[in-house]
């Protein structure tokens, strides 16, 4: 069965939260090839992805980081920031 | 009243001719402690000899994921009013063409929000927004787009497209620079915005091959005005030039990278093989008035160029030798072209990794197979140095 965009935006929430609990960070690009791979045969293509990560974004559920490289990230304080 | 700071090194920067930045900074300190603490802290780090910025993060304004570049300082309790010192990059108009009105919200809006101080421009292009807390970011955003003006750049995404004046004041421009500029920049909006991208991406696009843009030495792609006819020559000009002392022969004749060029002393006439020409603008810029740019006008697109920040410096490699830029349909092609690119460097690119580094490890013929371009003579950058060539097996038949 097709998977919808929320359902795929749903899954990457799922894989950021996952990856930021052992220390990683995913890269949009990264994120994106990882749910093409998974659900590529239940209609999940990169366009999808793109429009999945604005609206997670948008939300406010995830945030875009700068370390090096942009990365997408849960919410959290910030190791650098000043109070 | 903000606390004094003795700066005696930054004085001494303020001697001698030119213009100097600490004045500015010490300007912006008569009414902002963002700007004055920023004095005692660089001062601080001539004596140290020790940076005391922390840089990158998650600060940015919603939705976006370009645009700030966070920084923080790491003496807080010394220095509390700059913390936070954050840069907001703005996306410039194209050609950096601005009234006195639009200048003046600008300031006006930073000196509410931040430190006042800017750098007009950024080396990308960008208006440059110096120093800001996390807290007035969003409220910075939200005035600046109600007079008009949007984030730029930053981090791995497509940063501001950027272009020279173009044919707004220069008689050398092959295209309308600032409406292609302009046309990339609203395409992109979404790749500008939220980084996809393994690195950055950047489009410049210069009027002529005088590149004031510096588009062939650092931009990922360069959008460079070219001719393809012959060089308009006329005669009385060159005359003229001879008359009044120019030594044609050795100033232009033989600085003509292509040698293609022959003056005859005595009829004052000079002959140009235009087959030969790399349209390199010399002869151009040396005899202004009696050399143009041809009738038929348009662009190379080159690829791959790079200031050296994670490996050494890159130029570019042409791409597609002439484009007609007033041709949409040629111009759609090349967006064509540009996302086949964007997608295979998405999908095999490594982190921080631009596009000419991409070339140079899968090698240029790989990636023109990959993309779907056609190889061709002009894209040889240098005669290849080993011994082996290798050929597919229908063109060993052959």
């Amino acid at each position: 069965m097709a998977m919808t965009k929320d359902q795929i935006a749903e899954e990457m929430y799922k894989a950021v939260a996952e990856a930021q609990e052992v220390g990683k960070k995913l890269k949009p690009m990264d994120l994106t090839k990882q749910m093409v791979k998974a659900y590529e045969d239940e209609g999940v293509d990169k366009k999808m992805c793109k429009a999945a990560i604005k609206d997670l974004v948008d939300s406010g559920r995830l945030v875009y980081t700068y370390f090096g490289g942009s990365f997408l990230e849960l919410p959290h304080k910030e190791g650098a920031s000043n109070d | 009243m903000p606390k004094e700071y003795k700066t005696p090194k930054l004085d001494d920067l303020e001697k001698g001719p030119w213009p100097s930045f600490v004045k500015e900074i010490k300007q912006a300190a008569k009414n902002n402690e963002m700007s004055n603490d920023l004095l005692a802290v660089l001062e601080r780090s001539y004596d140290e000899r020790i940076g005391h910025w922390k840089h990158g993060g998650i600060v940015g304004v919603m939705g976006y994921g370009g645009g700030v570049i966070g920084r923080y300082i790491d003496i807080p309790d010394e220095y509390p009013n700059i913390s936070h010192f954050h840069t907001m990059r703005i996306n410039q108009p194209a050609g950096w063409f601005y009234t006195s009105e639009a200048l003046r919200s600008i300031c006006d809006i930073w000196e509410k929000h931040g430190s006042g101080l800017t750098n007009m421009h950024g080396s990308t292009g960008d208006i440059v927004l110096l120093g800001t807390t996390t807290d007035e970011l969003e409220p910075t955003f939200q005035d600046l787009a109600h007079v008009g003006f949007d984030l730029g750049g930053s981090g791995s995404d497509v940063r501001t497209p950027s272009c020279c004046v173009g044919e707004a004041r220069c008689e050398w421009a092959c295209y309308d620079t600032m409406g292609v500029c302009y046309e990339t920049t609203m395409r992109y909006q979404d790749e500008l915005h939220r980084p996809a991208f393994p690195y950055k991406w950047k489009f410049k696009f210069a009027g002529c091959p005088n590149d004031c843009v510096a588009a062939k030495a650092r931009a990922d792609i360069s959008v460079v005005g070219t001719w393809r006819d012959a060089i308009k020559v006329d005669d009385a000009e060159v005359a003229t030039y001879y008359d009044n002392g120019m030594d044609i022969f050795n100033d232009v004749v033989l600085n003509c990278p292509a040698r293609c060029m022959k003056f005859d002393h005595e009829s004052k006439k000079l002959e140009i093989n235009n087959a030969d020409c790399r349209r390199c603008m010399h002869c151009i810029n040396a005899m202004p008035k009696a050399l143009r740019p041809g009738d038929d006008k348009g662009a190379t697109i080159l690829i791959g160029a790079k200031a050296p920040i994670i490996e050494g410096a890159l130029l570019s490699s042409v791409l597609i030798p002439f484009l007609k830029m007033e041709d949409e349909e040629e111009r759609e092609a090349w967006y064509d072209i540009m996302e086949e690119i964007q997608d295979i460097w998405c999908e095999e690119g490594k982190n921080r990794e631009r596009i000419g580094e991409f070339i140079q490890r899968v090698g240029m013929a790989n990636f023109l197979e990959a993309v779907g371009v056609e190889p061709i003579p002009e894209m040889v950058a240098y005669p290849r140095d080993n011994p082996y060539i290798f050929f597919e097996q229908d063109e060993e038949e052959e």
